[in-house]
């Protein structure tokens, strides 16, 4: 099986930091007593600075509780979750855009929360805007733009917190097929040039193989570590590509596996 | 391998994206000319129902009259509108317009800030809510008149007296506005300011209060109504001297059983209360339309 730990090693040169996330042992479980969900369970990953992983897995293993814990939005019930002095930014499903305000409104009220002025603000929420492709959209409002271009804004507002980690909780679910082709390569082209480490969780395969330099595959109820995969397929990619779809069947395959197993 | 290398943008990248914005963003605006007809005829469609219920009223209203029930004291329409316009065309009635306006403005005005504070800590302050949460939803149940002796013999038979009623009338409603705003800002727009580092005031000012303002548009709403009920009951209790208000001709119709003016002055108050409503729905429509709210622009 072609299974390898992390093909990553290189790019640690670039920040002298070794990893730029770090889970070790962590478990997370709801509730008390006989009426306790484990959600998490031992969970052990290091994300080295710069490095794609998607996380892969069925719904129910724990994906967005994951995020939410590397977020700091939650607590784990044991084992440590470290970001180091990362900046940490997230994007939802739903672009969670505030809907009073514009897109370029949105974008800089992230700048403003990090204490930018009022000129320093407009020009790089304009920079930004122009970055996912939407410069002459910054005075729409959320509900008057399309559910790719609210994503994009969200990926702006994003970026606007000049975030060294970025987590992506199935952000591209809710989009049809072409659109989120579309953001694929949109994702690609910010990555570029950007020290970004990104955290992807997806239950799409293809999506996965397409976009991470890693895949890790989760277990259900309670989600584990089962398994990950090195992706080493040259940019740019297709989704639909011969060597995309070869190692996303084989992941596919190892998902069955682990899904049959849980059944049982 | 630098990171930026293999990340390369496929070639037609640009193309599709104006393809498919293309296919997403329809329903531009129309052109001018149509625009204006659009108006014209959606003003048209608002205003004939109600031009036809009032036309119905009249017609109800004159039936009864001809039919001769009461005949005496029972005033037609014809008599009450005419008598209307002579005290429109006399300075009293504005006088007495201008005092009530006054005492609804600062009264209410008061009752916003007042209810808008209480609003915000008992929203922020858990133990504040346990403590006077359900006193204020009591307080909102209250019929107001029935705080007038307390008031009368507080304050004495004074404009104080009246804004004190109104204050207690209208600032729970303003205040729960606020509260159910605070309390129903989604979870998810939360969870977006914290990850951008938004804390505590700047949370509240920049996310909180925003997402919390169609509620409060509502608690004003429902605030203005108790504000002008409380208002006509104090102005018919409290009787200052010298000082005509809407609800002192009222009385003084009364004292003298001038039906025709009664009825002009009932006119005068139903009015005024549906212009100030009007404005509230406005206010209310405009943030419906600017969030996205409403099915056609």
């Amino acid at each position: 099986m072609a299974r390898q730990m992390t093909v990553t090693g290189q790019r640690t040169a670039a920040g002298g930091v070794t990893r730029a996330i770090r889970l070790s042992g962590v478990s997370k479980v709801y509730g008390r007593g006989g009426s306790a969900v484990r959600a998490l369970d031992q969970i052990s990953l290091e994300i080295p600075p710069g490095e794609f992983t998607c996380l892969i897995g069925a719904s129910g293993c724990g994906k967005s509780t994951l995020l939410s814990l590397v977020a700091g939005l939650e607590q784990p019930t044991a084992g440590e979750v470290s970001t180091g002095s990362s900046r940490v930014a997230i994007m939802f499903q739903e672009p969670a855009l505030f809907p009073w305000l514009t897109a370029a409104g949105n974008v800089e009220l992230a700048l403003r929360a990090r204490g930018a002025g009022r000129a320093e603000r407009r020009q790089r929420a304009t920079e930004l805007l122009e970055t996912v492709h939407l410069s002459g959209f910054g005075g729409k409002r959320p509900h008057e733009l399309s559910g790719g271009m609210r994503q994009r804004v969200a990926l702006a507002r994003a970026l606007a917190q000049d975030a060294d980690v970025l987590l992506m909780d199935e952000p591209f679910g809710a989009l049809d097929a072409m659109t989120r082709d579309l953001l694929h390569d949109e994702l690609d082209r910010v990555c570029a040039g950007r020290q970004l480490t990104i955290m992807f969780v997806t239950h799409n395969v293809r999506e996965a193989v397409r976009l991470g330099d890693r895949v890790v595959v989760l277990s259900s109820r309670p989600g584990r570590v089962v398994d990950e995969f090195a992706v080493p397929i040259e940019h740019p990619r297709r989704i639909d590509s011969a060597p995309v779809a070869e190692l996303a069947s084989r992941i596919t395959d190892r998902l069955r596996e682990e899904m049959s197993r849980g059944a049982r | 391998m630098a990171l930026g290398d293999g990340r390369k943008v496929l070639p037609a990248y640009a193309e599709r994206l104006a393809w498919l914005e293309a296919l997403e963003v329809s329903g531009s605006a129309p052109p001018a000319d149509q625009r204006g007809r659009r108006l014209i005829a959606r003003g048209w469609a608002a205003l004939w129902p109600k031009v036809l219920t009032i036309a119905i009223v009249l017609a109800v209203w004159q039936l009864i009259h001809v039919s001769g029930w009461k005949k005496a004291i029972f005033p037609g329409p014809a008599g009450t509108l005419s008598d209307l316009w002579d005290q429109l065309r006399t300075g009293l009635l504005w006088h007495a317009i201008g005092t009530t306006a006054e005492r609804a403005v600062i009264g209410f005005g008061l009752a916003v800030l007042i209810g808008a504070v209480i609003g915000a800590l008992v929203s922020r302050i858990a133990p504040l809510r346990a403590a006077v949460g359900s006193l204020i939803t009591g307080l909102q149940t209250m019929p107001s008149i029935a705080w007038f002796p307390f008031a009368i013999i507080l304050f004495g038979i004074s404009t104080t007296a009246i804004l004190f009623v109104i204050v207690l009338g209208a600032a729970p409603s303003i205040a729960n506005g606020l509260i159910a705003g605070v309390d129903y800002t989604p979870p998810l727009l939360l969870r977006a300011g914290k990850m951008m580092g938004l804390r505590r005031l700047s949370l509240y000012r920049y996310l909180i209060l925003p997402a919390s303002l169609p509620a409060f548009v509502a608690g004003l709403r429902q605030g203005w109504a108790f504000a002008w009920r409380s208002l006509m009951a104090g102005e018919l209790l409290v009787i200052i001297a010298n000082q005509p208000s809407l609800g002192v001709l009222l009385s003084t119709d009364q004292d003298q059983a001038d039906m025709q003016g009664a009825t002009s002055i009932i006119i005068v108050i139903l009015v005024l209360g549906i212009l100030v409503h009007t404005l509230f729905s406005l206010a209310d429509r405009s943030i419906r339309r600017r969030w996205g709210l409403t099915g056609t622009v």
